[in-house]
């Protein structure tokens, strides 16, 4: 993992938006530096700010053009940049608010590429398993498909490429790997990382007044359930319970 | 009070759209809404509203529709062949519809979205302040026949029918962009290539994106293994192999492919409404031309308004002429 963490820098997206970027590649350092930063912006109350996004290791800040422009708002967020006098490269993540425990199937049909991934990370399957569902994983970001997290960072033996082919689709509740991250998929979706595991639980759930069910910093550890007793729950009328649970931490 | 409209018939990509879901990019959810936002505006400005209305985007083909009380509507966007009754109805105008009336729209003539908008707009329930299908994310689906749909009332049934003349955005051509977050993980020599090169969009898109074919070499990023990144509508994003595509409006909100450049908003509806097979080619613009290409969508609908005309009928368009009480009132010239 190269931790290129150089100085941020802020790049024009469209009519409307201003990217600063921590980091080109994955880096927990400048996924840290992006929350830190993001929540500095809302907290700094610029006028004509739209929206402001952290993503896994850079941050969007769109604008009303009619309100401001983009010269105004660069010079804003270089404002906010230089005035932490000790840089962006040395950032943590703060602690969690929340806890999450999601059951999950691993291997077999739940997971036909769990296998194939450990044989990529170089342990033997039981073991990268082990590790998987040991590892304390922070949501760290949401993106791609409502209420979809990219959870990491695993341990940097997981550093393990995207494929060059897709995998045509792989279903809603599916846990894929890739470049330390798992992401649990929001919809039924083609995907470049390999899939090795499979959850009931629904990222998206617009029925219910809180339609996103994580939030970035949130913790998330998966709980190893057999694959023969995982294919009951979701035959069962119950799946709904098996979701996973979430505990707010003080 | 509601009224309803009834479809009678669908093509297979009919959905309600709006101007979409803005602010949601943080939970994942992509803005959504029309296609072809200005189809919509254009929609309001033919039809004298103030704000933008719900309407029906018919995805290369239209359908059958009747109306339970009289309302007009706005036919904008792909110019599609529209009937009312048999007789022939302009495209980018407005008409009156009477209860009873079926309205036709077959297949697009140029272009790929049509849109059709009720003078008081659709008005099913909203799902985080949008009436949008979202297909990409399963927030509504496409409709079928035998469905319908409340409509609110129209506000001002007796104002006059009227026209608006628009430019051809409905058959590809030059595309201008800008350079984006990621253009310089291309070589200076990729992204020339790729300014000279010209495309064919191909039969493979939809509401997420479309892809553009070419002839020539890949348009490969000298880069891998880097974190996904938040993207837009607009964005030309590099596949695996290499092949462009132009994000549009139900895009995903983060990627991992390398992306070259940006689509200007004023350049998005001529992107989203060219059709397969159409050439396309790009032009890069600085972001000061971009600026001044760009027009807030505030104050829209009051600029197209200028534009819009009176609907003068023609009498060949008029199948029943000699049912029309055309001298009725004239005197007979032996009055006392």
């Amino acid at each position: 993992m190269s931790s290129n963490n150089t100085k941020p820098t802020l790049h024009p997206l469209g009519p409307d938006a201003i990217i600063v970027r921590f980091s080109l590649m994955p880096d927990p350092a400048a996924n840290a530096a992006a929350q830190v930063f993001a929540r500095l912006v809302e907290g700094a109350n610029i006028a004509g700010v739209d929206e402001i996004v952290p993503s896994l290791a850079s941050v969007l800040v769109r604008f009303d053009p009619v309100k401001t422009n983009r010269i105004e708002m660069t010079a804003a967020l270089d404002d906010l940049l230089s005035a932490r006098d000790t840089g962006w490269a040395d950032l943590a993540l703060p602690p969690p608010l929340r806890r999450w425990t999601i059951p999950a199937a691993f291997g077999d049909e739940f997971g036909p590429q769990m296998d194939e991934a450990a044989a990529c990370v170089g342990l033997p399957s039981p073991k990268a398993l082990t590790e998987l569902t040991n590892a304390r994983l922070r949501v760290l970001a949401i993106g791609f498909a409502p209420g979809q997290p990219y959870l990491g960072l695993l341990p940097d033996a997981w550093n393990i490429p995207r494929q060059s082919a897709l995998t045509p689709q792989v279903p809603a509740g599916a846990l894929v790997v890739a470049v330390r991250q798992v992401v649990l998929f929001a919809n039924p979706s083609a995907t470049g990382w390999r899939w090795v595991g499979q959850t009931a639980f629904r990222p998206f759930r617009p029925e219910q007044t809180d339609a996103f069910a994580l939030r970035i910093g949130d913790e998330v550890q998966f709980e190893p359930v057999a694959t023969s007793e995982f294919r009951a729950i979701l035959a069962s009328d119950n799946a709904g319970a098996h979701v996973g649970h979430c505990k707010v931490l003080t | 009070m509601n009224a309803h409209m009834n479809i009678l018939g669908a093509g297979p990509a009919i959905t309600v759209q709006d101007l979409g879901r803005p602010g949601h990019i943080a939970t994942g959810l992509s803005r959504g809404g029309a296609a072809d936002r200005l189809a919509l505006f254009e929609a309001a400005a033919l039809l004298g509203s103030t704000q933008v209305l719900a309407g029906l985007e018919m995805a290369g083909m239209g359908g059958k529709f009747s109306f339970s009380s009289p309302t007009r509507i706005a036919l904008t966007g792909a110019p599609m062949q529209a009937q009312l009754d048999g007789s022939p109805l302009r495209w980018h105008a407005s008409h009156w519809v009477q209860p009873g009336q079926v309205l036709s729209i077959a297949s697009a003539q140029k272009g790929v979205y049509g849109y059709l908008t009720p003078a008081g707009g659709i008005t099913t329930p909203k799902v985080l302040q949008s009436r949008a299908t979202h297909l990409a994310v399963g927030l509504g689906d496409a409709l079928t026949a035998g469905a319908s749909l409340p409509v609110g009332l129209d506000p001002d049934p007796s104002a006059p029918a009227s026209v608006l003349p628009v430019q051809d955005r409905f058959s590809g051509g030059v595309i201008r962009l800008i350079q984006g977050p990621q253009t310089d993980l291309f070589t200076p020599d990729t992204l020339a290539a790729f300014l000279g090169s010209s495309f064919i969009r191909s039969h493979i898109g939809n509401r997420q994106g479309i892809r553009l074919d070419h002839d020539g070499a890949p348009f490969g990023a000298e880069i891998s293994g880097q974190a996904s990144d938040l993207i837009m509508p607009g964005d030309i994003q590099m596949t695996g192999d290499g092949v462009p595509y132009i994000l549009l409006c139900e895009c995903q909100t983060t990627g991992g492919y390398p992306r070259i450049g940006t689509v200007i908003d004023a350049d998005l509806a001529k992107a989203a409404q060219t059709p397969a097979s159409a050439q396309v080619s790009f032009s890069l613009l600085t972001l000061n031309e971009a600026d001044a290409a760009t027009k807030p969508e505030a104050g829209l609908i009051q600029n197209l308004r200028k534009s819009v005309q009176p609907l003068v009928r023609q009498p060949h368009d008029i199948s029943d002429l000699l049912a029309y009480q055309l001298i009725s009132g004239v005197i007979a010239g032996d009055e006392e």
